[in-house]
């Protein structure tokens, strides 16, 4: 392996016209960024944001579980709790959750993956990215003028009569809404379009059929929030009544409008990790994907249903009784689709060889929380639990383990796993998995004295609380500051890869999708013909090659300077 | 319709379990056991999932010269058999919740009667006789239905011992029905379960069950007694404590929400549409019953009304203790 040299590095001596060209060092300067096109370049910046993002959320939420070591006031008081709780609560949400998979990994990987040389309208994804900008921008701007305390979900009448900025923050949400919704376009339409030759619908790797479904649910759910919002801001600055009762509205109404999108903005959420882990596992196992038209068909399944359970979260909300009794039984609906998955991923991982790289570690410790997080929500789809459950810690824990566990848990699985194809560096992976731990360890003792919290009736939302409830208090926000802290390990491993790392090689895992035929990183164009594509969870088509570091395909195995892969042959 | 699941609930006591505060009504026996029961089987999923999960992680961890082995790719039966046991046991699910949440929200034909209204941040309980109450007094073992009403954003009133919570929605009424089957004169925890601005997590109140109907009426007939012992001072303070005055307006001259009550008879008032008044009875009274119409410099329009809801005799003793403030 001493023998492999990184010629992309500008301090190595090598002359420049030797020098490999890759998306990252064939241009320079700041303009060559921000108005690139390359979707590697546009999913490297909204990687930057959304990683800033969720520091700003983290340190929030690390505030918050500071003051809540005590029922007396330890940092803040109850209107910058509130503001804090709600601001964590739309960071999180809107600028890192939701474009975290797709907008960030999925416009990195997607095209590639798809062996096409960018996403379908390249212009339209580099509009899509200053538009998040300008709605994060609306966000801050919310922060500094005035913040705000409606909680991310701006329910009414409270949010047209407090005297915090909701319209900036609506207008961000608006704006965000737009910038998701064209994401979602262009990759319905480059999944449609840009397939390579053989590459059928079923032969297209896992994580794309999570994307296309996702993307459904984006350009379908996301007006509906957009319309919300407009309506909201309607109402605060021209007094027209929609949702006040004072001015006529109905508040009931809102919620229906707000859930209709942000039920389905869940899945938005959960099933792009999905299909992360549908890649990791597979790939780190050496195995074909077990059961993949299942997982396949659960994905759109999980779509589908996701736009007919909205009114599961407003079973005490003064809904009709009928309706909430529908709303259970369709609810129980998704819990199929999702365990289906579950089943078989495990499966999969049947007689494999599994290795423990860091984001092998990701996607089992997924499995882990997932299964929390999925089963725990039974107990808030029936009827008679959720009554008491409702508006407690328990729903906090829950939707943590699925949006903040899972979700999280499949980013960082997607970070590890194609590390090497973004940055082309392998990352010290002994520290890698330290961060995983502590994560995981962190994340669960965070989280889990929650349901708990929940079930001996301790609401959300509250400032202070009764002095019963602070030993789980305590366990909680310890869990915070672990969860915190390992965070920002993983960070400090990643970024020092990228100036220390060893070189990574085309194909460091083994695995069979058409991105790992590229060189790591990919040139500017990806590949200059479009590749064929087989099956892409064949494992046993690449081979390990002691002398690159990563696998080759079979065919080419016993040429010792593996000419097969594109990083191979320029490699000496 | 009552469905009785007989599972043990093992880590509770008649006290308070792990997981639950004590049972106070007829459903929360219901709904402990229905959670019981959707705990069992997702104890069973979990460590099924997760021990087979670290079960191949240590069978089938890579060792050097040990391929992965080719195994099918798929299996019809495997796949349809945890598709389909898994929509069983959620079927069943369903009908246990769904009936026991048939059972909590269908209000008995004969009942006892109390209206509830909610406001930033203080429950007020109005009895039939027409006394208002900050806390939740009930008869043991008789149906009693809340028909509540919210002055001004979403609350809700929930209360953990008797497993049941229901939105208080502003412009319209919602109903919540039970029937305590403990006494408890100190009373069980009544809270605010929907966010509602910055005193939320103190818009707790309790809920006091007595142990026969006699013990209530006897306790009705004292509270509601309140002009009848007190001096107006005396019970113009107890409105100020009971009634939520003290959330926003303190005795010791440091303003919160509302100005300070301390020197404040007879001192001028500014407002914010420029005009000023000296504060006297008349002044009092308007800003309890029309509070937006006239905002003092420096504060903001959020108190809300109490028409309707305090007497003529109330007011002048609420008016006699703000005076007694110098």
């Amino acid at each position: 392996m001493a023998t492999v040299v990184d010629s992309s590095n500008p301090k190595s001596n090598y002359p420049i016209q030797y020098r490999e060209l890759n998306y990252l060092n064939c241009s320079s300067g700041w303009k060559s960024w921000l108005f690139t096109l390359d979707h590697k370049r546009i999913g490297i910046m909204y990687l930057i944001g959304v990683t800033a993002s969720f520091f700003l959320g983290g340190l929030f939420a690390v505030l918050l579980r500071t003051e809540l070591l005590s029922p007396a006031k330890i940092l803040m008081g109850p209107d910058s709790y509130n503001q804090m709780f709600t601001l964590h609560g739309a960071i999180m949400t809107f600028l890192v959750i939701i474009p975290g998979v797709p907008a960030a990994i999925g416009n990195i990987i997607l095209p590639v993956m798809l062996g096409a040389k960018d996403v379908a309208f390249p212009r339209l994804n580099l509009g899509s990215f200053f538009l998040w900008m300008f709605g994060a921008s609306f966000f801050l701007l919310a922060l500094v003028t005035g913040g705000l305390d409606t909680g991310w979900t701006f329910y009414t009448p409270y949010s047209v009569t407090t005297n915090t900025a909701v319209i900036t923050a609506l207008l961000g949400v608006f704006v965000l809404g737009f910038s998701s919704i064209f994401t979602g376009l262009n990759f319905i339409v480059t999944i449609h379009t840009m397939r390579p030759p053989g590459m059928t619908w079923f032969k297209m790797p896992l994580f794309l059929w999570a994307l296309y479904a996702t993307a459904l649910i984006q350009i379908l759910a996301t007006p509906v929030l957009g319309i919300t919002g407009l309506l909201l801001v309607v109402e605060r600055a021209f007094h027209i009544g929609i949702f006040d009762p004072a001015l006529g509205g109905d508040p009931v109404l809102f919620q229906h409008f707000f859930w209709f999108y942000s039920h389905p903005a869940v899945y938005v959420m959960i099933l792009p990790a999905m299909g992360v882990v549908s890649e990791v596992i597979a790939v780190h196992s050496r195995k074909h994907i077990f059961g993949y038209r299942f997982i396949a068909y659960s994905s759109i399944a999980i779509a589908i249903f996701g736009f007919l359970v909205w009114g599961h979260h407003m079973f005490v909300s003064g809904q009709s009784k009928v309706v909430a009794v529908i709303f259970s039984a369709i609810t129980f609906s998704v819990s199929i689709p999702s365990a289906i998955k579950v089943f078989n991923w495990l499966t999969t991982m049947y007689k494999g060889s599994i290795r423990f790289t860091t984001a092998m570690c990701y996607a089992l410790s997924f499995m882990f929380i997932f299964a929390i997080g999925g089963l725990t929500g039974l107990f808030l789809a029936t009827l008679a639990t959720d009554v008491h459950l409702h508006d407690t810690y328990f729903v906090v824990a829950h939707f943590h383990y699925v949006m903040m566990g899972s979700s999280l848990m499949g980013l960082f699985a997607a970070i590890h796993h194609w590390w090497p194809k973004i940055s082309g560096k392998m990352i010290n992976e002994f520290w890698g998995r330290i961060g995983c731990l502590g994560v995981f360890l962190g994340f669960n003792l965070t989280f889990f004295p929650q349901f708990i919290l929940g079930t001996r009736g301790m609401p959300r939302r509250y400032y202070t609380y009764l002095p019963e409830f602070q030993g789980l208090h305590i366990l909680s926000t310890m869990g915070a500051y672990l969860l915190g802290l390992s965070s920002a390990l993983m960070a400090i491993v990643l970024i020092y890869s990228v100036y220390r790392g060893k070189k990574a090689p085309a194909n460091p895992w083994g695995g069979a999708s058409l991105e790992w035929q590229c060189s790591s990183p990919p040139p500017h164009n990806n590949f200059d013909h479009p590749p064929l594509a087989g099956d892409p969870y064949v494992m046993e088509s690449v081979v390990y090659n002691e002398e690159i570091g990563g696998f080759v395909p079979a065919e080419c195995q016993g040429d010792n300077n593996g000419s097969g892969t594109a990083a191979g042959e320029k490699e000496v | 319709m009552q469905m009785k699941l007989f599972i043990p609930n093992l880590l509770a006591n008649d006290e308070a379990g792990f997981w639950f505060p004590p049972q106070g009504s007829t459903v929360a026996e219901n709904v402990d056991s229905v959670y019981f029961f959707i705990l069992y089987v997702c104890t069973f999923f979990f460590v099924l999932i997760v021990g087979l999960m670290v079960l191949f992680m240590i069978k089938y961890r890579h060792r050097p010269g040990v391929e992965a082995e080719v195994t099918p790719t798929h299996n019809l039966p495997l796949e349809l058999s945890w598709s389909v046991i898994p929509t069983l046991i959620t079927i069943v699910m369903f009908w246990v919740g769904f009936t026991s949440y048939l059972d909590m929200r269908t209000p008995p034909s004969s009942s006892y009667e109390i209206d509830v209204v909610a406001k930033k941040w203080v429950w007020a309980f109005k009895y039939p006789n027409g006394w208002i109450d900050s806390e939740l007094h009930v008869p043991k073992g008789e149906n009693v239905t809340l028909t509540m009403a919210s002055d001004d954003v979403l609350h809700s009133l929930w209360i953990p011992a008797f497993r049941t919570k229901m939105d208080v929605v502003p412009g319209r009424y919602t109903q919540l029905w039970f029937n305590a089957t403990i006494a408890n004169e100190k009373g069980f925890e009544l809270k605010c379960a929907e966010y509602c601005g910055q005193k939320h997590s103190v818009m707790i109140t309790k809920a006091i069950v007595h142990e026969t109907r006699g013990d209530f009426d006897k306790w009705l007939k004292i509270a509601s007694d309140i002009h009848k012992n007190k001096t107006p001072v005396e019970a113009g303070e107890y409105f100020y404590k009971t009634r939520g005055c003290i959330q926003c307006h303190s005795l010791d001259g440091v303003p919160k929400n509302g100005p300070s009550f301390k020197g404040l008879f007879g001192k001028e008032r500014k407002f914010t549409d420029g005009s000023s008044v000296i504060a006297d009875a008349n002044y009092i009274r308007s800003s309890i019953l029309e509070p937006q119409s006239k905002v003092v410099v420096g504060f903001r329009p959020i108190m809300p009304t109490f028409k309707g809801q305090l007497t003529d005799q109330d007011i002048t003793a609420i008016v006699a203790f703000i005076k007694s403030q110098k």
